[in-house]
Order: C-alpha cells, then structure tokens, then sequence
C-alpha cells in the first residue's frame, strides 16, 4: 500500500499494531519492552495471580527498583534495615513476584540497578524504533533515541504483562523545531523548561512531541534523555528524537545493544526511521536556541518558570497563580536572584547521568557549598556511581560537602526518606516542582545541574555563568 | 468492574487549574502494595493540616460535601505522575465522576480503568459549576449528557469503546485476552 511521507512516530506506531484503530475500538498496540518497578506493579502482579494469568513475554520484561529504596550505602549494601517499613515490604513484594512470574529483576543489590529511566539506555535495551512502556510517566526519557515511549497506569502494566499489548487510541503529532547554538552555561534543561513555559503544562495534551532541528541534532545522548524527559511536564506523553550517528555511536557495544550481524540490520532499520521530508505533524512550534537562558521555575508546576535573571511575573486577579506564589513565599515582581537556598539536589531520571554530574563538578571543583546549606548527590544508576567514581567526581562533591549516595529516585519524590523540610527551599534538578513533592511544605525550584552548583557553592540562586 | 449507568449527586469543587496526582496522592502514600485504603488519604497534604487535623478551609472537609460522588476541578485536573494511586484514592473515597474542562491523559486513561467517569465539558458549562458548588447534577451515560439543576443538558464526549466498557462493567484485560490469536499473528510476522 502506497504511503505518503511519514513521520517518526508515525512509523514506529503503525510497525507496532496489531490490530489499528476504528470507530469502535482503539488500536492494540504491541509493546516491544516493559519495565517494571517496585511501586506501580505490585497491584498488577495481583490480578495476574487472581486471573491465573502469567506473563505472556518474560524476556521483553525487565524490573527493577529505584522509587523507594534506599540511597544510604549502609541499607543498600550493608544488611542495614530499609528505614522505612512499608518501602522494605514494596522491595520484597517485587522480589517475590518476579521470582514467581520469571521475571528479571536488577534487585537491590544488583550491580546494573539504577533509575529505570536511566538503565534502559544504559544497558542497550533502549533501542530506536521500539515501543517502551512502564508504569511512569518519565518514560518518555526513552524516546531520545527515536523508540515510541510513554507512561502506563498499573492496571495497564498488568495488560502488557498478560498480554504484551496496550489498547491505545493514536494520539496526534506535535514537532518542536529548535535552530540555532545554546549559549554558555545554557544547557538541554534549560531548553526544555524554556519549552515547557512556552507550551504550558497542558500544550502537549493528547499529542506526542518530536523535537526536531540543528539544535536537537547537535545534543548529545544525555541531554535529548532530558529533553525528551520533561515531555510529560508539558502534557505529553511521549517525546521522540529521531536516531542519528550521536545514537548509533551511544548504542554501539552496549551490553544489550545487538552484536555482529544483528547490530548491522538493526542499523538498516534504524536508519530509516526519521521522519520523511513533507511528512506533516498536526501542530508545529519553533524556537530559537539563542533566546534560551538558563531557567529556573518559582512556582507550583514546570510551566511556572523564568530565565534565572528576570523577576517573578505578576498576574493580578490570578487565584491559582497567587496561590503558587503563597505556598512558595515568593512575592511577583521580586527577582528570584538571590532568594535563600537551603537544599540541593543533583539527581532524577531528569539530571542524573554523567554528563550531568561532571558539569555539576566543574562548578564546585575547589570550591565548599554555603555553610547550613545541605546538598545530595545522587547518582542516577550503579553505573554512573561507578564511571562517576573512577574519574574522582564523588572526591569533588564529597570535598565541597555534598553528601554521596547510592543511585534511585530519591529527593525528587521523597519516597524513600530522602526529604526537604518544610518550608525549605531547594533548587533540584529533577523533574517536578509541584506542591510537596520532596515533602510535605517543600519548596522546590528546578534548574540545571550547573544552576544547581551554583546555588549550592553562594546559598542562594546563582546564575551559574558567573562561576563557570 | 461496576456498571455506570446514570448518577445524580451534588457536586464538590476544586477550582484550581493544574491540579496534579501528587496533590490527589502525595508520593509518601505509594508504598501500599494494595488498590484500597488510599480514600483516607486523599488530597492529604490540602485536607490536613500538619498536625493531621482536618482544614476547614478545604472543600472537601465542608458538612455540603459529604457524600458527594461527583468531583468538579479545574482545566488539566490529574497532570504530573502516572500514579493509578490517584483514580483508586478518588474512587475509594467515594467518587464516581470528575468533571473538567481538560484532563490529563495518562489520568483520563487511569479514571476509565477504574469505573470514575471522566466528563469534558466546555467552558461555560466549567464556569457555571465552579460557580454552583453543591448543585445536584445528573449524568446519564446512556444518553452522554450532563443535566444541571437549571434543566439545561450539556452533552460530553466519551469514545464508543470506553462507553461499551463502562456500561456494561468490562475490563479491558478481557477484550485484550480475546485477541489472543492476533496477537500471536502479529509475533510471527514480526
């Protein structure tokens, strides 16, 4: 059947139906690989067990725990008890029902264990042209190398465990095409919470992004992972990327990446993945890279954020808006410059790779964070920790007087116990500034890694140009 | 799952726009491994104060909300985390329908698993019951209207496959098993 040009998602969607949609019924979509973690999944374990089910696609299914483990070396690793309670059962649970579905699982303890988010990629199994899913809504993060990746409730994990599909209407096309170079100390965090202000946390609804450009293109793989992270923060499910030689050369040799001859084929396929020429999305936004400052958010959503030298908009007769600002104790028309900083966190599925960490350390290289000022590192997986380790990192952020964790999601949703006070500020690099989400009362304010350094070394919001 | 037929209940409002999941379920609350018990902690950090005792200020603790099943909120109600937390604690509490001009996706998607009716209704329709908190409303699903007291019925729009399910009580999961052997064609030819 002839068709015209194509894009991207449109391509991975139609390879991936099994039966497409109609007017009655949506579309069953096959789902190439299923992540599985501790807190959205034990619900669906249950009614497997309560159907008699079994999981249909064991090897396309791979679990992992990073929500509400530990980040303390001593309760990882050193038989110490998991603080919490109920996050010890949560940990077992999963144990157990992977030994009893013969699932894999990258458990505790485990070498390859990390942020979900970031151990996809990490170990190959993130691969262009495939359909990712895991119950979190950061699974977008996957689409930075051209897979259709998205976010599913528990009662859809145990769909894709019984039966490896989803049933999904087709959401529709919207290209973010960025042109131009990224200043200094301006970095792909920067860019996609410019995109967010600039979408809204709801612009995105109902669509799936491709973001697209010289701009896009001259990312390396770590930042199109946050870029195409944040894209659930502007209402989309989904973020793609389209493969290029920046993905071939990142997949290359990984220890799930496919060898020899398959390598070579899949490198056939992948390469005609990327949208067509005249292929038509249904909304197109356009940006310049130039316009980008490094951002930080001052409210209760990611849409709710400035360049880090402007003042806090004033929005008379806005009820929601001046609610924001009451929980924050910010005043509009006040420059966020200089408010009082009394946590950072370095870390999430958003900020935690590498990449990340090294440029967080070249801000605090030789340098102490601000007396009573209480900083986290915490790398994204064992891997990071370790490459972080071998180059000296965890010396520079422990030597600055940053504490230095095991990896999982940590301060970015206090699950674990990692929390903000109440009423603290914190300048994260995760993904959600909303109301309590690193603890009840917790103000949050989002930013780069850089930014975040910054902050850390004067103990208030810094533009981190004048420490680079 | 229980059929969702028609359902008149006065109505409870939560204005806000962006009213995100971990609002509806702060995160410290995820670490149950079971679908029930989550309505107690429902909008948790909003309805209590520190100290764990009820907000008056908050519409939920008011004596006109007890007992209603129909949520109305603010345009993008249930953004942020994909928690299926969100619908179970709603639905536990007691709700069987959120009305909004705009929901977010992964959370209309949760509502639909869980029987709690997600009602898209325009902006006029939005006002006036943000405007009317505690307004006896009904929604027929057979019908796909939204009838306010002032008699005018407002229809929404609800995909054929959602309604079937939701009318007749099906889960999903059925429908996917029956699809076993495309499925499997679908494996072989892949």
């Amino acid at each position: 059947m002839a068709r015209g040009p194509q894009t991207l998602f449109d391509k991975v969607w139609r390879r991936h139906e099994v039966s497409p949609e109609s007017a009655d019924s949506p579309a069953v979509l096959y789902i190439d690989l299923h992540l599985v973690h501790e807190v959205t999944s034990p619900q669906a374990f249950a009614v497997l067990r309560e159907r008699g089910l079994r999981v249909r696609r064991p090897e396309r299914t791979l679990a992992t725990m990073d929500h509400s483990t530990p980040t303390l070396t001593a309760q990882v690793f050193g038989g110490a008890p998991i603080a919490l309670d109920s996050a010890a059962r949560q940990v077992r649970e999963l144990e157990a029902n992977c030994a009893e579905f013969g699932v894999e699982l990258l458990g505790l303890t485990h070498s390859q264990r990390g942020i979900v988010h970031i151990i996809g990629p990490e170990l190959g199994l993130t691969q262009p042209g495939k359909t990712i899913v895991c119950g979190d809504s950061h699974t977008s993060t996957h689409g930075a190398v051209g897979a259709l990746a998205f976010g599913i409730g528990t009662t859809e994990v145990g769909h894709v465990l019984a039966t490896q599909c989803l049933l999904q209407r087709k959401p529709r096309t919207l290209a973010v095409n960025v042109s131009g170079g990224l200043g200094a100390g301006v970095t792909a965090k920067d860019l996609i919470l410019t995109i967010i202000g600039r979408l809204g946390v709801s612009g995105g609804t109902g669509h799936v992004i491709e973001y697209r450009g010289d701009t896009i293109r001259a990312l390396d793989m770590d930042e199109r992972m946050t870029v195409c992270n944040m894209s659930i923060e502007a209402g989309a499910r989904a973020g793609m990327i389209a493969p290029d030689e920046t993905t071939y050369r990142y997949l290359a040799g990984r220890p799930r990446s496919p060898r020899g001859e398959a390598w070579e084929q899949a490198l056939d396929a992948w390469r005609g993945l990327p949208t067509d020429a005249g292929a038509r999305f249904d909304r197109e936004v356009d940006l310049e890279a130039a316009a980008v400052e490094p951002m930080i958010t001052y409210g209760t959503n990611p849409g709710m954020v400035i360049p880090i030298g402007a003042a806090i908009p004033q929005r008379p007769g806005d009820a929601a808006f001046a609610q924001a600002l009451a929980y924050m104790g910010l005043t509009a028309g006040q420059p966020i410059r200089d408010q009082p900083v009394n946590v950072v966190f370095l870390g999430s599925c958003t900020n935690a790779r590498l990449s990340d960490l090294r440029s967080a350390a070249q801000v605090l290289r030789g340098r102490r964070i601000a007396p009573g000022l209480r900083m986290l590192v915490v790398p994204g997986s064992q891997q990071v920790k370790r490459e972080a380790e071998a180059e000296g990192l965890d010396r520079v952020f422990l030597e600055a007087g940053a504490e230095w964790r095991e990896s999982g999601c940590s301060m970015c949703l206090g699950m674990n116990g990692d929390l903000v006070g109440r009423g603290e500020y914190s300048v994260s690099t995760s993904n959600r500034n909303f109301e309590g989400r690193q603890g009840s009362g917790a103000r949050t304010l989002l930013a780069s890694p850089v930014t975040a350094a910054a902050c850390a070394v004067r103990g208030r919001v810094t533009d981190p140009r004048e420490l680079l | 799952m229980e059929p969702f037929t028609t359902l008149t209940s006065r109505t409870v409002v939560l204005a806000g726009a962006n009213i995100d999941t971990d609002q509806i379920i702060p995160a410290r609350f995820l670490t149950t491994t079971t679908r029930s018990g989550l309505g107690e902690h429902l909008f948790a950090d909003w309805r209590y104060g520190p100290d764990g005792t009820p907000r008056s200020d908050f519409a939920l603790n008011g004596p006109a909300a007890q007992g209603c099943r129909i949520l109305v909120a603010g345009r993008n109600f249930g953004c942020g985390s994909s928690r299926e937390h969100a619908p179970w604690a709603l639905a536990d509490y007691g709700f069987r329908a959120v009305i909004s001009t705009e929901l977010a996706d992964i959370f209309r998607s949760n509502c639909l698993k869980n029987a709690l009716l997600p009602v898209m209704v325009d902006e006029p329709t939005s006002a006036w019951l943000i405007a009317h908190p505690g307004a006896e409303v009904t929604i027929d699903l057979i019908a796909g209207t939204l009838t306010l007291p002032t008699g005018l019925a407002v229809t929404f729009p609800l995909e054929a496959f959602a309604r079937h399910c939701l009318l007749q009580g099906v889960d999903e999961l059925t429908f996917l098993l029956e699809r076993r052997s495309q499925i499997e064609a679908y494996e072989r030819r892949s």
